[in-house]
């Protein structure tokens, strides 16, 4: 669904010299994108990067996209430390307001 | 219709702009530019190498846009600070990260922004003193990208940090100094509400 309006950065391949630099420490736990609510942002907008740039579905992106707006958060994505700070990098692009972290639910 | 974007067929949006609209959009985004400032590579233009290999910045930015603009990876604003170590640890993580990202950021919001610039400047111009903004799937994609960072810009300035905030913005007196910003940044929401609409998959 996304693949047609997905940017072109998104296909690139990340080197991992900038990831080498920490070690891990706590390898088989999952990272986590959050992304944060702001009032600036429009609700379309954010649906509509979440469709296009992680290829959720309509109904899964404005779910998520209420999660922000009603709880101020929503984990977005998660796996590799390496693939979160990817989609860190890319919700800034976007000018959402992401981070990441180690997810210890 | 005035300031909205409306889907062209077969793809992009298209969108009329009076000769005012187009130069408060032209100064709006130039603005961004500067504010954003050049890539490392400008000081050395003959050597292209150097903007490739050069490092970002490992401390956020002091300007309130551009810390919202480029803002700390590691720092879960609810997430319980945990011991001094732990602080220092995701410190050091949001410097290694915008060391390393800031750059590539900085240089995709100029393009954003000087995409706007290069479609209003290529406009022909109509009798009535304005014109008809046509833009491609892709350049629809750059102008809602800038159209989104000149209103996170305008929120930073305006001090937009809740949902309040807005609504007050909205009740302000004729004569109020922040008026013509405030005007400006409802107006870009217009336009980005209906240019994403063009877009959605």
């Amino acid at each position: 669904m996304g693949c047609v309006t997905s940017p072109a950065p998104v296909e690139i391949e990340r080197t991992e010299s900038a990831e080498e630099v920490f070690a891990v420490p706590e390898p088989d736990v999952p990272w986590v994108t959050i992304v944060h609510n702001d009032p600036v942002n429009l609700m379309s907008y954010v649906t509509y990067v979440f469709q296009s740039y992680f290829g959720y579905t309509k109904d899964k992106a404005t779910k998520l996209m209420l999660d922000v707006h009603h709880k101020g958060r929503a984990v977005v994505s998660s796996g590799s430390r390496e693939e979160m700070e990817r989609d860190v990098q890319a919700m800034h692009g976007y000018g959402l307001w992401a981070t990441l972290q180690q997810d210890r639910k | 219709m005035p300031g909205h974007f409306e889907p062209l067929p077969g793809g992009g949006a298209a969108v009329a702009l009076d000769d005012v609209e187009i130069s408060i959009i032209r100064s709006l985004a130039v603005q961004l530019l500067e504010l954003i400032g050049p890539g490392p590579g400008a000081d050395t233009p003959e050597d292209p190498l150097a903007e490739l290999f050069a490092e970002g910045p490992s401390e956020p930015p002091a300007d309130p846009v551009l810390r919202r603009l480029f803002p700390d990876a590691y720092s879960d604003p609810e997430q319980d600070p945990g011991s001094t170590a732990e602080a220092e640890e995701r410190r050091a993580h949001s410097a290694e990260f915008r060391r390393y990202t800031e750059n590539d950021l900085r240089a995709g919001k100029r393009d954003n922004a000087l995409g706007v610039i290069r479609t209003l400047d290529a406009l022909a111009p109509v009798d009535e003193g304005g014109a008809v903004l046509k833009l491609s799937t892709e350049e629809s994609r750059q102008w809602l990208g800038a159209l989104n960072d000149l209103r996170l810009a305008i929120g930073a300035r305006l001090e937009i940090t809740d949902e309040d905030d807005t609504d007050l913005l909205y009740r302000l007196p004729e004569d109020d100094p922040r008026k013509p910003m405030v005007l400006a940044y409802l107006w870009l929401g217009g336009l980005q509400e209906t240019l994403v609409t063009t877009l959605m998959p």
